[in-house]
């Protein structure tokens, strides 16, 4: 009952944020200087011309107005009309998710088997250099941001040793009939491993380079949880038994050091998602991220609106999955 | 070496000096860039473009880390650069951390109402991805240097308030604030007296780590072209610049990526070495 209640009071605090999120993103991009609609017609465009385009998209209304009318279209799922490419937002957006999406959850695979390899490297070997090491990397690591990662990995696979490519999302040659967007799911569905391999090739730094820092902070914080659940009577009662070190860390230790770290990675899933939008610009890859950066440049206020709202809404949801998640596996709060 | 915790302890002082030391130099840079560029750091010369370094062959005297497509001198550039980059990270800095600590300390002290707000302000915030509100933001202000500043005070507040928030939540269920209060101490005044100085450790460490961002926000909104005007040398623009000629003249991108790399570690490790120093408990 209380989890049911804990559910609701969520999802209703989830709506009042995403409002607020579309309340100020459609404030702050009609401040924008620069007409979109001017930008959109030939120099020779009467007044006339432009005011009548301007009626078309809304924008002689005032801005509560225009809020009302793009409300009211979004909660029949229609995201209005991009500027500057002329399709409705939403078949844009939808079609660029799944790229998105592929790179982020990639992304966090690495950064589970990195951060989680480190940590269990770190507790087996716990008072040596190994484990200096090892909270020294993860120490370094953490501090550089995402963008910088990407622009190492350019310069150590993309040139120095050029092994994968530094931009794109699929070579054009291979580029040819999915039936969905999400190229790399489908590929493996169908057992194309060239297409795979390809893909991989493409994704593999992009993607290493949003998971390093969040590999560093699962590394530190589960290695801590680690460390803290190694002292517990349960532990020692097992070694006593005689278990051997692997066995105690990998199947005592972990699953109970395992809860702390899964809420923290939730959040940072969020900024993953969010440092997308600057690795994309960087490998040019063709995903949501990019496609926003281009809609601030072209002033391309509906397709900005709709981008920013399904980040949000993005963001929102993992959260949402990571309490429920951690409700389950945690039986205190089960109970409670 | 072990303290309370049960962590090893790492040398504290070594991180302390070469994050400080390198800062320093970057700031001594920064200041003194006319005096010490070898070149002007706008000057074109095509006939000069793309030179490698000093020690590769081909090399140009005179331009010790070589030129880039519009033959203009890297090492002048990143020395110039440097003065931008440390602007926005002392001035956004230190402007982040007043409104977002403030905020926090307000929010998690005083509770009710005032937490609320700045609460559900923080989840809406929370909400957008950090670097395409920049870009959007700069979109709207206009580029410059104020536009910058502006910006990531805007986005990044939230840093500051969400983790002071916290612990001015735990400080003020502590015995000591309550005494304090016995004391005759006002609400207003056992926050800047009690609370303040015990959360300042924390205050410190992410000032310094968010004078780092501050650097690669500027250099990531270069990177987009949306900075400053591209007359004034920044690191992100000659990044920017350097990917796009990075298989013809990798110096270009690897000078000023190095000097980001660096004095964005810097700041982060001295933020860490001076919480270490500064926490009481460690202390």
């Amino acid at each position: 009952m209380t989890l049911l209640r804990k559910f609701l009071l969520r999802l209703i605090t989830t709506a009042v944020t995403l409002f607020g999120v579309a309340v100020i993103v459609f404030i702050v991009i009609r401040v924008v200087p620069g007409n979109p609609i001017a930008m959109m017609l030939p120099p020779g465009a009467t007044d006339a011309d432009i005011a009548r385009l301007q009626a078309q998209y809304g924008f002689d209304k005032s801005i509560f107005e225009q809020f009302l009318i793009w409300l009211g279209g979004v909660m029949q799922g229609d995201f209005g009309q991009s500027i500057s490419l002329r399709q409705p937002v939403s078949s844009l957006v939808l079609g660029r998710l799944p790229a998105t999406l592929e790179l982020s959850v990639v992304a966090l695979m690495i950064a589970v088997v990195m951060g989680g390899a480190l940590a269990l490297l770190g507790t087996l070997y716990r008072g040596t250099r190994t484990e200096g090491a090892v909270d020294i990397s993860a120490g370094m690591a953490l501090s550089i941001p995402d963008f910088l990662w990407g622009l190492v990995l350019i310069l150590l696979f993309g040139v120095l040793w050029p092994v994968f490519h530094i931009s794109g999302r699929i070579s054009p040659a291979l580029n040819t009939d999915f039936a969905t967007n999400f190229y790399l799911f489908e590929a493996i569905l169908r057992l194309k491993f060239d297409v795979v391999a390809d893909l991989i090739a493409h994704m593999f730094m992009p993607a290493l380079a949003l998971a390093i820092p969040l590999a560093a902070i699962i590394a530190q914080l589960l290695k801590q949880s680690l460390k803290e659940t190694m002292h517990l009577d349960y532990v020692t009662l097992a070694r006593t038994k005689g278990y051997n070190e692997n066995h105690i860390i990998t199947r005592e230790a972990l699953p109970n050091a395992i809860l702390p770290t899964l809420t923290l990675v939730g959040v940072q899933f969020t900024f993953l998602i969010g440092g997308t939008v600057i690795i994309e610009r960087l490998f040019s890859y063709e995903g949501l991220g990019n496609m926003a950066i281009d809609a601030v440049i072209n002033r391309d206020l509906p397709l900005i609106q709709g981008i920013v709202i399904l980040f949000a809404l993005l963001f929102t949801l993992v959260n949402l999955v990571v309490d429920m998640l951690y409700a389950v596996l945690n039986p205190r709060l089960r109970h409670a | 070496m072990r303290d309370a915790r049960g962590n090893i302890r790492r040398p504290i002082g070594a991180r302390l000096w070469l994050s400080g030391g390198w800062l320093t130099l970057l700031a001594l840079a920064a200041i003194c860039a006319p005096l010490i560029a070898p070149k002007d750091p706008l000057m074109q010369d095509l006939f000069l473009g793309r030179m490698p370094p000093f020690w590769m062959e081909g090399a140009e005297p005179g331009y010790l880390l070589g030129t880039d497509s519009l033959g203009r001198d890297v090492l002048s550039r990143i020395l110039y650069g440097a003065r931008l980059a440390l602007v926005v990270a002392l001035v956004a800095g230190t402007l982040t951390c007043v409104a977002g600590a403030t905020l926090g300390l307000v929010s998690g002290f005083y509770r009710g109402w005032p937490d609320r707000i700045i609460s559900r302000f923080v989840d809406i915030w929370m909400a957008f991805p950090p670097v395409l509100f920049a870009i959007l933001l700069i979109a709207v202000l206009g580029p410059g240097l104020l536009s910058i500043i502006i910006a990531i005070v805007i986005i990044d507040w939230t840093r500051f308030a969400r983790v002071i928030r916290a612990e001015a939540m735990s400080q003020g269920a502590m015995d000591y604030v309550a005494s304090a209060q016995v004391a005759g101490r006002t609400r207003f005044g056992t926050m800047l007296a009690e609370i303040l100085p015990n959360v300042l450790p924390t205050i410190v460490a992410l000032l310094t780590l968010e004078m780092g961002i501050a650097v690669i926000v500027e250099a990531i909104l270069s990177f987009v072209n949306l900075s400053i005007s591209t007359d004034s040398p920044t690191w992100g623009g000659m990044i920017s610049e350097g990917r796009t000629s990075v298989h013809q003249a990798w110096w270009v991108l690897v000078f000023p990526l190095i000097t980001l790399f660096l004095t964005v570690l810097s700041f982060s490790q001295l933020g860490e070495g001076l919480k270490d120093r500064f926490d009481p408990v460690l202390r």
